[in-house]
């Protein structure tokens, strides 16, 4: 009998919907000279995320919300956006994990100049990242039909950092990214430490001559929002550590 | 020009919480540990500053130098200075959580911890300091 009930109240708790209120800050450069809030009401699960929110808002109360999403799975890293005052997807983050009783504040990531409502300029962001030369230097030649040979430990020692989708969830929570937008950002020192800590790499020490800037690592003053914001769960510190502990050492 | 459509923003109804701004940005014990150490090292280059300069005065004349120290024998600055070692305090402590942070990988998983012992520690520093302090503050 107390099992039936339980069944029940489970039920009842997945399938009951209750109103959610959004608070969404808006910016249209065609309107408004300043951001500002805008609320709504929207019908919602436990079981939905922050995103669909967004999608119903859009496609059944107001068109006009602006914001960027691809895949919707965690995995593209375009909808990363200030929920509750945090760095998260909208596509990872449950209305279950949230505080309903209050409304919840969605507003675009912090330090990259806004365009519209939820969507910021990507552009500052993808050039430091492109300045770190994300991608694979190597002077050794693989034998012909065969791959480069690395062992588990030496693919290991990197595979934190490969799980880096771009969403800029770290860069933007950086308390010094948004006042030093010349700083490379955690996101392009996540990258470069991918490549840098790589067997199969040979311009580790490009990369590190290039971190070792007043721009560069030396400007992480470790306030640990960027490892906490991630959608992957990188330990973004920890590798920003890791990358400064090598300069000094002069490799990796 | 139609008075409402999908693509025009009508004027907003306002929220009762108006913030303009965007919200504050809630990080965790990284992040306000950092903020505390920032606060208190800028208060302590003041200090430092205006220390400097009193300590200096000697040089200058004897006399002057005493009627500015003369100056700080007062309550209020009695409670100055203990704000003085809180602050220095906490930024000797969490600047060795700091180093330990960037060189050692444990502190770097771990700071959290690490932040909470910088707290304890802060604590039983200031509860060692502040009542014996007090005492000779105000007995005199």
């Amino acid at each position: 009998m107390s099992t039936a009930t339980l069944e029940a109240k489970q039920t009842d708790a997945t399938t009951q919907s209750f109103t959610v209120t959004f608070l969404i800050r808006r910016f249209d450069p065609d309107i408004d000279t300043e951001p500002r809030w805008q609320d709504f009401d929207v019908e919602m699960y436990a079981t939905d995320r922050v995103l669909d929110a967004l999608h119903k808002i859009k496609w059944e109360q107001d068109g006009s919300l602006t914001f960027r999403r691809s895949c919707a799975h965690g995995i593209c890293g375009s909808d990363a956006m200030r929920i509750n005052g945090r760095n998260r997807l909208a596509c990872k983050t449950l209305i279950k994990d949230l505080d309903i009783s209050k409304p919840i504040y969605v507003e675009a990531i912090k330090g990259l100049p806004l365009e519209k409502d939820l969507i910021v300029d990507m552009e500052p962001f993808f050039a430091s990242f492109r300045d770190v030369q994300p991608f694979l230097i190597a002077n050794s030649k693989a034998e012909p039909g065969k791959e480069r040979v690395q062992s588990v430990a030496e693919r290991e020692r990197f595979d934190d950092t490969t799980k880096c989708i771009l969403c800029a969830a770290c860069t933007s929570s950086c308390p010094v990214f948004w006042t030093d937008g010349q700083y490379f950002g955690p996101a392009a020192i996540v990258n470069a430490h991918r490549f840098i800590f790589d067997s199969r790499d040979d311009a580790a020490s490009v990369r590190l001559d290039i971190l070792n800037d007043k721009e560069g690592v030396w400007r992480c003053r470790t306030t640990f929002n960027c490892t906490e914001a991630c959608p992957r769960g990188i330990e973004v510190t920890k590798a920003i550590a890791e990358v400064k502990q090598a300069i000094m050492r002069g490799k990796p | 020009m139609p008075e409402t459509s999908a693509g025009t923003l009508t004027a907003p109804t306002k929220p009762e919480k108006q913030r303009p701004g965007g919200t504050l940005y809630r990080g965790r014990e990284g992040m306000w540990s950092w903020v505390l150490h920032r606060i208190t090292g800028v208060a302590i280059f003041f200090f430092l500053l205006v220390h400097i300069l009193d300590t200096a005065l000697v040089r200058v004349s004897p006399e002057a130098y005493n009627a500015v120290i003369g100056t700080y024998q007062t309550p209020i600055m009695g409670l100055g200075e203990v704000a003085l070692v809180g602050a220095i305090v906490f930024h000797a402590f969490n600047g060795l959580r700091i180093i330990l942070v960037d060189f050692w990988a444990w502190a770097t998983r771990h700071q959290k911890v690490l932040f909470y012992i910088v707290v304890g520690l802060w604590v039983v520093t200031m509860i060692a300091f502040v009542p014996r302090h007090l005492i000779n503050v105000f007995s005199h």
